[in-house]
């Protein structure tokens, strides 16, 4: 199971907040419907979506979400930022888009092979 | 130093139950006094004066121009243009309140702000009153004194304990506040998780809570979510003031929503909403009309059937 730091630390990728580096996720969710993802994301996960505001990291912390890839080079505002870390959930920033986020973390977690 | 020392998210149920019901109208000064952009900054001191106010709104009609403030006229005089209208010296970037938000709003405005009175509107943006952090503690001094004489009467009868049993509470939902929304729900999630009720029932709740509460701040006019909490079952209202759901079939349809492009924007509005929560709960209702909505979900505590193993071994 990789951890949130190697997820960060792949290139392109930015930790922008990250509360334990040791935990790690399971499982990883991709999706922008904030309701389809607090339906469906698995515990222990990580969320790949375009949703750089605060609610996501509510529906994280509700949904069990260890880390939120923001994709796209969404900018990641302030009180997003200070509700995840209150609510110890991770924050990484990534200009790949959402499949290509996917892709790389679906290959952390040994689900497809290289390319 | 906060202004109003209480704070509004884990002071005692009591005091948040009260912050959260008493309004801003309740508690704002309503008999005004104002001036016009052609007051003199002079003839506002006098007023000021006379009347041992710190701050007097500049209006047109009922519409808040701006406020001149007792630092405006101390400004004034340090640099010589008492003798100017308010027009060109009053304070024109203003934060304002809105006459049916919950004196909770209000508090944390003064901590987050530092004025000491902000003007308060309606919903026709009418100037309505002004409130200050005195006229807040002065009401909430009458009303805990009002409380406390209930729950002295109360402390002989009722055995007080820890567990989840009878407990309720109740979280205010504003229309649009997308700032707090998911705050109600977390709390649920932490209380469910206190009282070690299994991830698996925790989760369900969490849903349910979440969608109703998001529910409200998206399409209510405002409403609240009630936890409540049984030996066997969480029990989560959610109850508004309107307008109502003009077609309840169509609203527990996947997929099928009123909300705007600017909501779907950030997420939400995807039609999820009300059918997540019935498949999560054990018994669902919903009851709606232009007086408002109401939906009650029941999740049961106790150990479903199709999730056994994860729930065995939690009490």
């Amino acid at each position: 199971m990789p951890t949130i730091q190697e997820i960060a630390s792949q290139e392109g990728y930015k930790a922008i907040v990250l509360s334990d580096t040791e935990a790690t996720v399971s499982q990883a969710y991709t999706g922008d419907l904030l309701s389809d993802v607090m339906g469906n994301a698995p515990d222990d996960s990580a969320l790949v979506t375009i949703q750089a505001h605060k609610n996501t990291v509510a529906v994280a912390s509700l949904a069990g979400i260890k880390v939120i890839v923001i994709c796209n080079g969404r900018a990641v505002p302030d009180d997003m930022a200070a509700a995840a870390k209150e609510e110890h959930v991770a924050i990484i920033a990534t200009g790949d888009d959402q499949f290509t986020a996917s892709w790389k973390i679906a290959k952390l977690l040994k689900l497809v092979g290289d390319a | 130093m906060q202004e109003i020392p209480i704070n509004t998210y884990n002071s005692p149920t009591v005091i948040l139950e009260l912050i959260y019901r008493l309004k801003i109208k309740d508690v704002m000064t309503e008999a005004l006094t104002t001036a016009t952009l052609k007051t003199t900054l002079r003839e506002i001191q006098v007023m000021m004066r006379e009347q041992s106010i710190t701050g007097v709104p500049i209006v047109q009609g009922r519409r808040l121009l701006g406020i001149v403030s007792m630092d405006d006229i101390i400004k004034a005089l340090d640099f010589g243009y008492i003798n100017e209208t308010a027009e060109k010296h009053m304070t024109r970037n203003l934060i304002v309140l809105e006459d049916d938000m919950p004196v909770s709003f209000a508090i944390s405005y003064f901590d987050r702000f530092r004025f000491h009175r902000f003007p308060v509107l309606n919903k026709s943006k009418e100037l309505v009153g002004m409130i200050t952090s005195r006229d807040i503690t002065s009401t909430l001094l009458v009303e805990i004194n009002r409380e406390i004489e209930e729950l002295e009467k109360r402390t002989n009868n009722v055995k007080l304990s820890d567990d989840l049993t009878g407990e309720v509470q109740t979280y205010s939902i504003l229309k649009h506040d997308f700032e707090n929304a998911g705050y109600a729900s977390t709390q649920i999630k932490k209380r469910l998780k206190k009282s070690g009720a299994s991830p698996h029932t925790i989760r369900r709740a969490a849903v349910a809570a979440y969608e109703l509460e998001m529910n409200l701040v998206v399409h209510s006019d405002g409403g609240e979510i009630i936890a409540e909490y049984t030996p066997d079952a969480i029990v989560i209202t959610s109850r508004d003031s309107g307008p109502g759901i003009p077609d309840i079939d169509k609203a527990m349809t996947k997929g099928w929503s009123t909300a705007n492009e600017w909501i779907r924007s950030l997420g939400f509005g995807a039609g999820m909403g009300l059918p997540n929560v019935k498949s999560v709960s054990d018994s669902f209702s919903i009851q709606s009309d232009e007086s408002g909505t109401v939906v009650v979900s029941t999740i049961k505590l106790e150990p479903q059937q199709a999730s056994v193993k994860e729930d065995d071994g939690i009490k």
